[in-house]
């Protein structure tokens, strides 16, 4: 195939092939941005909470004016009577729950050296084994880490788990096991490390702290209740959760059901990362409308092109030229064109890249993107060419006896 | 001539009906998807109270010890503070806001109880905010004083307690106290809900929430710290409270202030008088720095708070890159069909048509493309809004295409192939008519 005949031609239509090529440049630099955007969105969905999703359920009932101790005692034995329940706890929050115990640490006891902003999770007894929690170092919680809590919501002296992630913030590289951290007058001593235990929310500072968590064994009472964990078989878990949910209404007829938070861990997690999920689905629109749109473009061109050059296709046939070659002609062309666009779109890719890290929290663009687009791109232009290509290889040859 | 053109470029797009339908999805789909979010942006960005917001004032001071001048204050103030503020009267109009989480039934309505969150203010909210009322009318000065047992509550819930009946006059029990209803609203939605902005600086620009439905239940401030002792939330605190729910005398943030103020000179005067309170409380030694007190307007408030959620701007900028990819597939879709015309502008060139006559002939039809184009934008534009309304997003059911926006559509249409016409009705009018009878 000779390249030369085509650049030639293309030199004649210099504007409209520049402005196809720019078309592409910027499809591709949105594309590109836009896998993108999507892939970073799903990562973020992608968070490891730590503990069996799919064997939890929370049940949260509001009743500031019962009496707590009379409350879980109601709830948990009750709870624990529906079959197929296997475990009932008391708990502060669960992981994509609301914020309970969000508080910032410091390392010191006069709060100079500021630790950063973590999540508690007070947990009554039988939650940490409920919870599916992995140890990485130290013993899980034994019967006299429970401590009764303080005025607050914490306990004033107690043992806690912290994750890895945190623990790797506080203290990096050495052994966080006996490390001390206080909160205001609080005071906590780490007795063991957890491989994974996301916040209930996102981190106030971003990603990188989704898992300052700190889990506190507590005893449930006065500020300890009305949020209970349901551990069940995963099948069962929707049946025993709606029972429970009924169950928790006639157990405790003073207080008010959660309707919204009264979910499994499942759901909680689906709601939590739904405008991610939609956001996904905007763009994935966007690149579909776009790809369309740039077929449609190169499908009107080329079609243009064709007619224009009925003759000349009349001719080159006549001459000689079997339909693979003006097939070839035409899909070289289409090549070329779309590489130049990809040629610059690459370049502006980098370019938009940069400047939505600058005012949205992304990572750098990775280069595996370009190469996925660009090929992307000259498929697209192949398959939208294929029409336009194929009528022209159909011209017959008397074409070139008539006069047009 | 305007019309003989017309006629021309219908004709001309009648021709080549696969090329003209391929510009006018084109043009269709970029305005459909720019002006989907340039709606949502328009809605979200705007000015929750047209007219007043000029006027109105948030106040902030710093009563932190632990912090220094050089930190801005935190997004609400200490009860001692807003109080002390909100008594000096200083401004036209001042109110106190806070809200509160808490069960409430209509003992007469004998549905169950519910939690709803209550906003407990002072009786200068409704005339300062414009607040529009169905039943009835807000309370007077006098009943903040008494801490009086009355309430305003919204159309919404009025209409799931008493089916939309007036319903002045009749009791609703908040937590433990019954309360006489004296007014009911207007369906009443400002975007944002600005009075209960507050934190945007942490929110990562997730702040879809500060487009949320204004509180059910309404207030006097003071019979609300009655009514729900103990169950007040902290904005924050720098030392943990004593007496949690209980804040009055706790080292923790958590009442706003709104004032009015008109004129220049009187926000000045308010801006020394915020200023001066708080030296006057360092010197009193409540406070232990005084240089950062605050008072912005409003609008300046929302945008210190970036209200317009991220993503929403994400939109926005991507439906415009896809909007100039709409417009050089256009450029090149109407440089195809104009240059495929060549013969037919040739002879009108021979005949004495000018350069001009030429260009503006093509530019109508560009202009037609655009207004065809506009009517698939505009469906398309409702499409789109109907998708976004279904969005899991507190803004959701607040989307419209409004009179402005509408409108913009077919100007935004026209314009923009009339600019993508520009060129290629340049090289149309520049053909040389000669070159091109030779080949008829």
């Amino acid at each position: 195939m000779q390249i030369r005949p085509i650049l030639a031609a293309l030199r004649k239509h210099r504007l409209a092939t520049l402005l196809i090529a720019l078309e592409i440049a910027l499809a591709c630099a949105v594309l590109c941005n836009a896998c993108f955007l999507i892939a970073t969105r799903m990562s973020a969905m992608d968070i490891r909470s730590g503990v069996d999703e799919a064997a939890l359920a929370q049940v949260k009932l509001d009743c500031d004016d019962c009496n707590a101790n009379d409350l879980n005692a109601r709830v948990l034995s009750g709870l624990g009577k529906i079959p197929g329940v296997r475990s009932v706890s008391v708990i502060n929050t669960v992981p994509f729950g609301d914020h309970a115990g969000t508080a910032g640490i410091s390392l010191d006891p006069a709060g100079q050296h500021f630790g950063g902003v973590v999540d508690f999770y007070v947990a009554g007894p039988g939650s940490f084994e409920a919870l599916g929690l992995k140890r990485v170092a130290g013993a899980p919680p034994g019967p006299d880490d429970y401590r009764r809590i303080d005025t607050t919501f914490l306990p004033a002296d107690a043992s806690v788990w912290v994750t890895r992630a945190l623990a790797e913030h506080l203290w990096p590289g050495a052994d966080p096991l006996g490390k001390e951290f206080w909160m205001d007058k609080f005071h906590f001593r780490v007795a063991g490390v957890l491989a994974h235990f996301a916040r209930p929310g996102g981190g106030e500072g971003g990603p990188s702290t989704r898992e300052w968590s700190v889990f506190v064994p507590t005893l449930p009472g006065k500020d300890l209740s009305g949020v209970y964990l349901l551990r069940a078989e995963p099948g069962q878990l929707p049946r025993v959760l709606r029972d429970a949910r009924a169950a928790a209404v006639k157990l405790a007829p003073e207080a008010v059901l959660d309707q919204q938070a009264s979910r499994t861990i499942g759901e909680l997690r689906d709601r939590y990362f739904e405008s991610d999920r939609a956001m996904a689905g905007i763009l994935l629109g966007v690149i579909v409308a776009l790809l369309l749109v740039t077929a449609l473009g190169i499908v009107g061109l080329a079609s243009f092109w064709v007619a224009q050059r009925r003759k000349q296709i009349g001719v080159r046939r006549a001459l000689g030229a079997t339909r693979g070659d003006i097939l070839r002609y035409f899909q070289t062309e289409n090549f070329l064109i779309v590489s130049l666009g990809i040629a610059l779109g690459m370049l502006l890719a980098y370019a938009l890249n940069l400047t939505l890290m600058e005012f949205y929290e992304l990572p750098r663009l990775p280069l595996s993107y370009l190469p996925v687009g660009a090929a992307a791109l000259w498929a697209l232009g192949q398959l939208a060419v294929l029409a336009p290509a194929l009528r022209a290889a159909a011209v017959p040859p008397v074409v070139a006896t008539r006069s047009v | 001539m305007f019309g003989y053109y017309l006629d021309l470029a219908l004709r001309s797009l009648k021709r080549n009906r696969a090329l003209t339908a391929l510009m006018v999805l084109a043009i269709a789909v970029g305005i459909g998807a720019s002006m989907t979010t340039l709606t949502v942006m328009h809605l979200l960005s705007g000015d929750p109270l047209p007219g007043r917001s000029q006027r109105l004032f948030y106040p902030l001071v710093d009563p932190d010890p632990t912090r220094k001048d050089d930190r801005e204050p935190y997004d609400v103030m200490d009860y001692r503070s807003a109080v002390d503020l909100w008594s000096a009267h200083r401004a036209d109009r001042q109110a106190l806001i806070v809200q509160s989480d808490l069960k409430s039934s209509a003992p007469s309505s004998g549905l169950p109880a519910v939690k709803l969150t209550m906003l407990s203010t002072t009786a200068d909210f409704f005339p300062m905010f414009g607040v529009p009322f169905q039943y009835g009318g807000p309370w007077r000065a006098k009943d903040d004083a008494a801490r009086a047992r009355v309430a305003v509550i919204s159309s919404d819930l009025n209409d799931k307690l008493f089916g939309g009946a007036d319903s002045v006059g009749r009791v609703l029990r908040l937590r433990d106290s019954d309360v006489r209803i004296v007014g009911v609203l207007k369906p009443w939605r400002p975007s944002p809900l600005f009075y209960d902005v507050a934190g945007g600086r942490f929110s990562n620009g997730q702040t879809a929430d500060f487009y949320g439905k204004p509180e059910d239940v309404i207030t006097p401030f003071f019979t609300g710290l009655d009514i729900n002792d103990g169950h007040f939330q902290q904005f924050t605190c720098w030392h943990i409270p004593d007496t949690p729910g209980h804040l009055q005398n706790a080292p923790c943030v958590w009442v706003r202030l709104w004032v009015e103020l008109d004129g220049a000179g009187k926000v000045a005067a308010y801006r020394r008088f915020v200023a001066d309170y708080a030296a006057q409380q360092m010197a009193l030694g409540r406070f232990s720095h005084a240089g950062n007190a605050r008072l912005r307007s409003l609008m300046e408030w929302l945008d210190y708070n970036g209200v317009v959620p991220s993503d929403v701007r994400l939109q926005t900028w991507l439906a415009f890159a896809f909007l100039i990819i709409c417009l050089f597939n256009t450029v090149g879709l109407l440089l195809a069909k104009f240059m495929r015309r060549s013969g037919e502008i040739g002879v009108r060139r021979a005949l004495g048509a000018t350069r001009g006559a030429v260009f503006a002939q093509c530019l109508v039809e560009a202009g037609l493309i655009g207004l065809l184009g506009g009517i698939g934008g505009w469906l398309l534009t409702l499409a789109g809004l109907w998708l976004v309304r279904r969005q899991p997003a507190a803004y959701a059911d607040m989307m419209h295409l409004d009179l402005p926006m509408f409108l913009l559509t077919f100007v935004a249409a026209v314009a923009t192939s009339v600019l993508a016409g520009l060129l290629p009705a340049a090289r149309a009018s520049r053909l040389a008519p000669a070159l091109q009878l030779k080949t008829l």
